[in-house]
């Protein structure tokens, strides 16, 4: 059951002119999230913006007894709510429905977890890191951006013992290029025995690229897909994504309920606008 | 103890908040978060015969204080609706108003005919307002005549309470309202939402899909609150008022502009746990204005001029 909490702003802490990491006073809905959940925070008092905005669950933050006390979201300024959500300051309260979505299965020993980010897709990978260390299972994270200056909080995965694979654009950091030539190369050297799943948050076209790759090495790949949403809950219907179940005819499901979390081969990828 | 129930065409309801169609799924979405039994009613998301698979995204755009849709009325049809969302609201207790769609008269007689024989069904809401599709519904809700046509077949096929939910796209609703009550509706319901259009300067696109949707939210409110008046003196069957309620206040509101009950719908979108809020400033007025029933706020509005001049002539 999700529930809706009146956050209080621990710290926004300004990564770049871009980005942020704010954290959330929300025991309740981090005791409750697991890893890929999202919440949906109302980033104004007001009536502009009305509707709430999705975002992941970046961390699960923890008091001195490791009791779980709130979460932080990674917040990219894009359009009129996460320019809000990057000025506001400690102690100003957001209202935080959640946790909700389905989220991600976490794999067991001996299958491997690779998970792949591009962006802000970074989001989901932390919480998922931590699931798989706790199950013994030892992740790689596949990093992708522009430029090694926007390959934000990379700190927390080599903390956590996470192997990363950066790729930028430019090639001031690991590959140069889309993080898809390194992940492909990787696919292409793991042995057929080898149990291994495929996590993907990012860009659409990088979704569809490591989806395309996953396919054609036959292993399975969860993608989290990030669409305009309404309520979260199920009720609006604004927040589809071309699905096609068992062989049938591609249909229109609801992101926030069958998903953010959804298997790649699911998507009708042709179709999902971008 | 404050009485909160209202009647709605035969229809007894444990208080007058709905939650609005297209606004809230099929309930059952909704269940881990609101108990059901606890609302005046569901009005469950449009239904056709058959499944629709709606419009492409991006199907919602935010404006001030409020938001345009075109969904298309994705559906899931009238037959797996009563397989497989009816005896889940049945259990839960919830008081059912079906939303119901066609392309022609014979399909809204139909889906009559067929929700009148499933248990756990208590209204019909017609909807002949969605602004979102070329092909039947806004016909008969955009002429006169139409909107008599729909009404009477329906009421011909069913006992069900009928719901004709009228459009705000004409020049007179209150003479669509009138229409509705000839033609036998037990109530009406209104407001759709308002045909609107919004555009990205950057690129010159429509933000919608659809180029068009609907706008709903506290921006149409005040709209929506003359319509209802305009209604109330129109017709004398009981009005299902919406357009923008998010507070208690939004609701007494539309209560005194002539509605014996309310819809939500946006504000369940930014708070799916508004209804207790509601309830709670609902009982919070009739204490302070020492009200026993809710029903008897309806069009009690006050239209008497004072007769103080300032300038005497």
């Amino acid at each position: 059951m999700p529930l809706d909490i009146d956050a209080a702003v621990l710290s926004n802490r300004r990564l770049s002119d871009d980005y942020s990491v704010l954290a959330l006073a929300a025991p309740a809905i981090a005791a409750a999230a697991r890893p890929g959940q999202f919440v949906m925070l109302k980033t104004s008092r007001g009536m502009d913006p009305l509707l709430r905005r999705p975002f992941s669950i970046f961390e699960v933050l923890r008091d001195a007894h490791g009791a779980p006390s709130g979460i932080t979201i990674l917040n990219k300024r894009i359009g009129k709510g996460t320019a809000l959500l990057y000025e506001v300051e400690p102690g100003a309260r957001l209202e935080c429905l959640g946790p909700l979505g389905r989220p991600f299965e976490p794999v067991d020993p001996p299958a491997e977890a690779w998970m792949v980010a591009g962006g802000v897709g970074l989001a989901p990978f932390v919480t998922l890191s931590e699931a798989l260390i706790a199950r013994g299972t030892a992740p790689t994270l596949f990093y992708g951006a522009r430029r090694a200056a926007d390959l934000h909080c990379a700190d927390l995965f080599e903390r956590l013992g996470v192997t990363i694979v950066y790729a930028t654009e430019d090639g001031s950091r690991g590959a140069t290029g889309f993080i898809t030539a390194p992940l492909g190369a990787a696919l292409d050297a793991a042995p057929a025995s080898l149990d291994l799943r495929l996590y993907v948050c990012g860009p659409t076209p990088m979704m569809r690229a490591v989806a395309a790759l996953a396919a054609a090495h036959r292993r399975r790949c969860d993608v989290s897909l990030e669409q305009v949403m309404g309520c979260g809950m199920g009720g609006c219907y604004s927040c589809v994504v071309p699905a096609r179940d068992a062989g049938g005819p591609p249909h229109h499901t609801r992101s926030c309920i069958d998903g953010p979390v959804f298997d790649a081969a699911r998507i009708v990828w042709e179709a999902l606008a971008h | 103890m404050a009485d909160l129930s209202v009647s709605i065409g035969g229809l007894r309801l444990a208080n007058p908040l709905i939650a609005a169609s297209g606004c809230f799924g099929y309930g059952v979405e909704y269940a881990d978060a609101v108990d059901l039994s606890t609302l005046g009613g569901v009005a469950v998301k449009g239904l056709f015969l058959a499944p629709r698979e709606g419009h492409a995204p991006p199907r919602i755009v935010e404006t001030p204080s409020g938001m345009l849709n075109a969904i298309g009325l994705q559906g899931i049809g009238v037959h797996r609706f009563i397989d497989e969302k009816l005896p889940d609201l049945r259990r839960r207790g919830a008081v059912v108003l079906v939303n119901i769609c066609g392309t022609t008269l014979d399909e809204y007689v139909e889906l009559a005919r067929i929700l009148s024989d499933a248990e756990g069904v208590h209204a019909l809401e017609l909807n002949i307002s969605c602004p979102n599709i070329k092909e039947g519904g806004i016909t008969f809700g955009c002429s006169l005549p139409g909107t008599h046509a729909v009404v009477s077949a329906v009421r011909k096929a069913t006992r069900l309470p009928v719901i004709p939910k009228l459009t705000p796209n004409v020049t007179d609703v209150a003479s669509f309202a009138r229409a509705a009550e000839e033609a036998g509706a037990d109530a009406i319901s209104l407001v759709n939402t308002f045909l609107a259009m919004a555009i990205d300067v950057e690129t010159r696109r429509p933000k919608l899909t659809n180029i068009v949707g609907g706008l709903s939210g506290p921006a149409i409110r005040p709209i929506a609150v003359r319509m209802v008046y305009e209604c109330r003196q129109a017709v004398t069957i009981p009005i299902i008022g919406m357009g923008g309620i998010a507070c208690a206040d939004d609701v007494l509101e539309f209560m005194i502009a002539g509605a014996s009950a309310v819809q939500v719908g946006t504000a369940n979108f930014v708070d799916p746990f508004i209804w207790d809020k509601l309830l709670h400033g609902l009982r919070a007025y009739m204490q302070r204005h020492a009200l026993e029933r809710i029903s008897d706020l309806t069009g009690t509005v006050d239209t008497a001029r004072k007769q103080t001049a300032w300038i005497s002539s």
